[in-house]
């Protein structure tokens, strides 16, 4: 059934992708082949490749439960904050918070998982900050 | 003797302070990345990537740091298949079958040691037949031209998938979706922009960079995440003792046949498209299995059964490293990862890069000899350091990859946006290798696909827009022939070997070396 799903999706993909490379719109100054050829000849596979998988599935993959999904997407979201975060907050305080979650989210226990993210900041910072001096991202109180 | 001069040359450039002094953390964190499983050579070098580059290091010296990684991962990956039983990462997984129960029997100092001088010897003299073959291969590829070239391109996607792949038409879906994405941004030939949705942060396209890091570190944690506190969890496995170090001679010397023989195997391995270190290693092993085993103790601990795959993996890293080099056409996923450091940097691979950029290569090549020995050197008597370094539970670890990937995609664009961009891939790459889709296709659609339209479409308006030039020569015949053959023999042979292969492997398409 996933496979097929994933056919279904693909197969979308690639006529809207095919639809978007129609209406690229081209210049007066073009080449014989233009800018939609390839992107036509891609469509082409990624169809021809959904196809097959709605009409020949594998096995069903081994799907995690509802919770773990959810754990994992909970965790993109987290990152994602975190990379909205970064400009605003500075790096080491959104660095400690992302990765005192993944640490907690990873089986430490809650207090552990605080000294490890907290160390993982600041070593990162240690390291490529004041060793290597990568800039890092800065919030107001310039770390 | 104008390649040795070449090479002496080489040295020249890579016995620097800085590139020695580079050569040995790559070796170090290399072989570190190797032992712990989860991160493997291709995630390894993608994380340090944009680190290379945020640090200004040049041409040379950021190549020398990431195959360093690229070595020394494939001597790390032995570590953990012998004394955890679970393969660091996927070259070492025939690394198990004897190298576990030499462990089981107390010998695990003597199976670490005697994988080490095979990682060695497979890897010394595959950097040799990189210095002879891929100059040789360099006078084929100046005889190619865009039509040539296009078809080329077709062919590394076309075998790719490998003779191992479970289902061909997932690598073409991976190889369109990779190429898709090459395709957003503004076209280079006539300047309009293309499926950038009126998005300006789309018009420079998407960073390759941003997809490698998402793809392969990223949906590494993901994975991590989803097996927490099951079977797959290691940080629960019993330590096993270490025993004595030092492999006796006589030891070696029985072995010395299997790894020269294994290590001209993998080698072969490596420089065939589609092949890569995990093919090498498994055929090697079950070549010699069949060769040398007459009382049939290959998996119970038989000596010439770790330092087969050994020998081979590690060969046919360094075989792998010659379409790199001399076609700009990678076989496998760390090659492809090291291609788009080139890319990154602007240099050209190619036949170009042996003319154009000589100090680049040979300065590379004679850092691989340097960093063999610093490896050897370093897996004997140290590999103590490196299993304490497997006491590290990934629910530290990852984190910590999670966040030294966002560290170096900011340093390279100081953007959110691309960091929004990285953890989509990563959760598509999660999403992907559920659904048993290779993610090297992807990886090398997003490097090579402007590359290949633009031969596409410079073959056909040379031509005068008649198509069949893409067919006109008898080189293009050839390399098409190949390409199809490489996509259609899997179907036909593939599950034979598959079956075979797929006892140790993992449930997720993992990515591959």
């Amino acid at each position: 059934m996933s496979d097929r799903i994933f056919g279904g999706i693909g197969l979308v993909l690639a006529l809207i992708y095919a639809w978007q490379a129609a209406i690229i719109q081209e210049s007066f100054l073009t080449d014989t082949v233009g800018p939609k050829m390839f992107p036509f000849i891609i469509a082409a596979m990624m169809g021809l490749s959904s196809i097959y998988f709605l009409l020949k599935p594998d096995p069903e993959p081994h799907w995690p439960h509802a919770g773990r999904l959810a754990e994992i997407g909970l965790a993109a979201l987290v990152l994602a904050a975190y990379a909205e975060l970064l400009p605003v907050a500075g790096f080491l305080i959104s660095t400690a918070i992302a990765a005192t979650y993944l640490t907690w989210r990873l089986g430490s226990k809650i207090i552990e998982s605080l000294i490890i993210g907290v160390g993982t900041s600041v070593g990162i910072y240690v390291i490529f900050r004041l060793v290597l001096g990568l800039s890092l991202a800065r919030g107001p109180f310039g770390f | 003797m104008e390649l040795l001069s070449s090479l002496a040359d080489g040295f020249v450039v890579a016995l620097t302070w800085q590139n020695i002094g580079l050569a040995l953390l790559g070796c170090f964190l290399g072989t570190i990345m190797g032992a712990l499983p989860g991160l493997g050579p291709s995630n390894g070098v993608a994380i340090l990537i944009p680190l290379a580059f945020t640090l200004g290091l040049g041409a040379t010296p950021s190549l020398i740091l990431l195959t360093s990684v690229y070595y020394g991962a494939m001597y790390g990956g032995r570590i953990s298949s012998i004394l955890l039983n679970i393969p660091g990462d996927e070259p070492a997984m025939m690394t198990c079958l004897d190298g576990y129960p030499m462990a089981q029997q107390g010998r695990a100092g003597e199976a670490l040691a005697l994988s080490g001088v095979a990682s060695f010897v497979g890897a010394f003299f595959a950097t040799w037949g990189l210095v002879f073959l891929a100059p040789q291969l360099v006078k084929v590829a100046l005889l190619f031209g865009p039509a040539e070239y296009f078809a080329l391109f077709a062919l590394a996607f076309a075998t790719l998938g490998g003779i191992s792949s479970t289902n061909q038409a997932k690598s073409a879906f991976a190889a369109a979706l990779g190429l898709g994405l090459a395709m957003i941004g503004v076209d280079t030939q006539t300047g309009v922009p293309r499926f950038t949705f009126g998005e300006v942060h789309l018009y420079d396209g998407i960073d390759f960079l941003v997809a490698i890091v998402g793809l392969f570190a990223l949906s590494e944690v993901f994975i991590f995440l989803e097996h927490r506190g099951t079977d797959r969890d290691i940080s629960d496995k019993p330590k096993m003792e270490i025993g004595k170090i030092i492999p006796s001679w006589a030891l070696i010397r029985s072995c010395t046949p299997t790894m020269l023989r294994t290590t001209g195997l993998g080698f072969i391995a490596g420089v065939l498209p589609g092949a890569g270190a995990s093919l090498g290693s498994f055929i090697s092993y079950s070549m010699e299995k069949r060769l040398v085993d007459r009382k049939g103790t290959f998996g119970k601990g038989d000596p010439r059964g770790v330092a087969a795959p050994e020998a081979g993996n590690n060969a046919a890293a360094g075989g792998a490293l010659v379409p790199m080099l001399a076609l700009g056409v990678p076989g496998s996923g760390t090659t492809a990862v090291l291609l788009a450091v080139l890319l990154a940097l602007n240099i050209t691979p190619g036949p170009l890069l042996f003319s154009q950029n000589p100090d680049v290569v040979w300065g590379l090549i004679a850092a691989l000899f340097i960093g063999n020995i610093m490896l050897l050197a370093m897996n004997i008597p140290m590999v103590g350091l490196f299993t304490r370094v497997l006491l590290v539970p990934p629910r530290i670890l990852m984190p910590i990859v999670a966040m030294v990937s966002f560290v170096g995609i900011y340093g390279i664009s100081g953007s959110s946006f691309d960091l929004l961009v990285m953890v989509g891939f990563g959760i598509m790459g999660w999403v992907l290798r559920k659904l048993d889709v290779p993610l090297v296709p992807v990886i090398l659609g997003t490097l090579l696909g402007n590359e290949m339209e633009v031969n596409f479409r410079r073959a056909v308006n040379i031509s005068n827009g008649d198509y069949m030039t893409l067919v006109g020569s008898p080189l293009a015949i050839t390399l098409w022939a190949i390409a199809i053959a490489g996509f259609v023999l899997p179907i036909l042979v593939g599950g034979l070997i598959r079956s075979r292969m797929r006892m140790p492997k993992d449930e997720e398409g993992a990515v591959t070396d």
